[in-house]
């Protein structure tokens, strides 16, 4: 490769960087600036970080909105991982023709907008509510149910089974496991990578989704982060540096979740689009 | 003939071990998509306002072809997807290119950098966006700096440029998710075929578009279907960007459906009647991409 070239390919690739990472940056040392000074165009970090936390958590409960997205979000992950990977795992171990009818009829779904479903969802919870009132409307479990289960996870936890290694079943049963027993303590154990990729997907869009909790949510005890940092942002005159205080907080988890599983996610993202 | 009927049973219990490991999966799935589907199905024949809803026939339909907001949405929705989705998938697929050069130094950084913005939440980045895109916010001010412009753009209360930022964000948070779905399927090409265009006297140009635009076509098809869907379905950057303004110039399809329900006077039905046109174009789009990728095989 020529060297004008290279220098090319390096400058394009740093721009792409440098605008993929600048808004974060600017989050970041926002987040330390009182509000005038964000206005003003400060970029440099300040020394306002403890007084804009102070301020958000007296302002606002958002120590009640991170308690609230981390039980939808968790309970969310685990019920995900257990339905669509118990899916999985039947619909790849034990073919069928009519399971692998079923299974395409699923993937269907995947087409389907939230928009198109969204005031069915709705009125289904209303009448719910009536009768169950702790899973119907304005309540975390209703935001958690709808969203459990997605095709896509479904399809991907199938996809990673095609290559898991069939001889471990035989052996399994030939030590006596039960069918359920094959799949907690041989299938589970041997798709850990698969798991956390799943795992990841899923938290994430979780602790991020908006617009069903907008719809299902109402009383502010019930708020999530990003309903709470939606309604900060539209404020008349916003105070940008708690603004951005809050922002960073709410972006810690996944963040967080992201860091330490990137490896796992990369592998599990490889392993669903082989 | 008694290990034949050992066998039939052998097999029907396996069988049924198999829907039961499915049916949780497959009983949601219905509840929470498929029958909601039908629901707004039988909603899109209804109007009135809240739960009070009368049959009205094809009425909501008619509306739907005069409904000069619904247009006004239709048209802002198309504007995103036929400008943003090619300019996303082309920047993704040249940076993942980039990326798989077995010379390039700092690879990870570079990639992780990239992939970043895929992390934050849409809510989150749209506030930072919103304030970035300001008139007198830090993206004027700094290409003012540069004397690129001489008076600041107004990127959030002008009906042109609210849809470029809006178009924008949407690839800032998209194109390292892209990315690596095309990182990934490029690693699984074979290097020798690269070589052999090479000592064939290939230019980098020909081997993009002779051997890596052919190899990576089902993954393309793939994320531009999931991106295709995605944007028909925008509603947080929208709502937390520009709020749909200024003067609807920005309002999203979802964003609309939103209002009809929850804004306005409550019009379940009518919003239902807006919601089956997304799946409506849904369907031919995916249609059209799947016959567009496939009559080259």
């Amino acid at each position: 490769m020529s060297n004008i070239k290279k220098v090319g390919m390096y400058v394009f690739l740093s721009v792409c960087a440098f605008i993929s990472i600048f808004p974060f940056l600017w989050m970041l040392t926002s987040s330390t600036n009182v509000s005038a000074d964000v206005t003003k165009g400060r970029i440099l970090p300040g020394s306002h970080l403890f007084e804009n936390i102070k301020n958000l958590f007296e302002s606002v409960d958002i120590s009640n909105a991170l308690l609230n997205s981390a039980k939808v979000s968790i309970s969310t992950t685990l019920l995900s991982l257990l339905i669509a990977s118990l899916a999985g795992f039947g619909f790849e171990i034990y073919r069928s023709k009519a399971r692998d009818a079923v299974f395409s009829i699923l993937l269907l779904s995947m087409m389907i907008p939230f928009a198109a479903i969204m005031i069915p969802l709705f009125q289904m919870f209303g009448k719910i509510s009536n009768v169950v009132p702790f899973v119907g409307i304005d309540t975390l479990s209703g935001v958690v149910l709808p969203t459990v289960v997605t095709a896509f996870l479904i399809f991907f936890f199938r996809q990673n089974a095609k290559m898991f290694p069939k001889d471990l079943l035989e052996a399994g049963r030939i030590d006596g496991l039960t069918e359920i027993g094959l799949f907690f303590k041989v299938f589970m154990p041997t798709m850990k990578t698969t798991y956390a990729a799943a795992g990841i997907i899923t938290f994430m869009s979780s602790w991020n989704n908006y617009l069903w909790p907008l719809i299902v949510l109402q009383s502010p005890e019930n708020q999530t982060v990003p309903l709470l940092i939606s309604t900060l942002g539209s404020a008349y005159s916003p105070d940008y540096g708690m603004i951005m205080t809050a922002i960073v907080i709410s972006t810690i988890p996944t963040a967080l979740v992201f860091f330490f599983m990137q490896k796992h996610f990369v592998a599990g993202m490889t392993g669903s689009v082989k | 003939m008694s290990t034949a009927k050992k066998g039939m049973s052998i097999e029907r219990k396996s069988n049924l071990t198999g829907w039961l490991f499915v049916s949780l999966a497959v009983i949601m799935i219905f509840v929470f998509y498929f029958y909601p589907m039908f629901q707004a199905l039988l909603l899109s024949f209804k109007s009135g306002t809240g739960m009070n809803l009368q049959f009205t026939g094809i009425d909501n339909y008619k509306r739907l072809f005069s409904d000069i907001t619904f247009i006004t949405a239709l048209k802002n929705t198309f504007i995103y997807l036929i400008i943003q989705v090619p300019i996303m998938i082309i920047l993704a697929l040249f940076i993942s290119v980039l990326l798989n050069n077995s010379q390039l130094k700092l690879k990870g950084f570079f990639r992780t950098a990239i992939f970043l913005p895929a992390v934050t939440s849409l809510v989150a980045y749209s506030v930072i966006f919103k304030y970035l895109f300001a008139t007198d916010g830090l993206v004027n001010k700094l290409l003012m700096n540069i004397h690129l412009i001489q008076t600041p753009i107004a990127w959030i209360t002008d009906p042109f440029w609210a849809k470029v930022t809006i178009i924008i964000a949407i690839t800032w948070r998209w194109t390292g998710y892209n990315m690596i779905f095309y990182l990934s399927s490029l690693q699984n090409i074979d290097n020798s075929i690269y070589e052999a265009a090479r000592i064939d006297g290939a230019s980098a140009t020909r081997q993009f578009f002779g051997i890596t635009i052919p190899l990576l076509k089902p993954i393309i098809l793939f994320t531009s279907i999931t991106s295709t869907i995605g944007t028909l379905q925008l509603f947080d950057e929208v709502v937390n960007i520009t709020k749909g303004g200024p003067g609807n110039s920005t309002l999203s399809i979802s964003q609309y459906i939103y209002n009809l329900s929850f804004k306005y006077s409550s019009d379940f039905g009518y919003a239902a009647t807006v919601s089956y046109s997304i799946v409506v174009i849904i369907i031919i789009l995916a249609f059209l991409q799947f016959k567009l990728a496939g009559d080259d095989k």
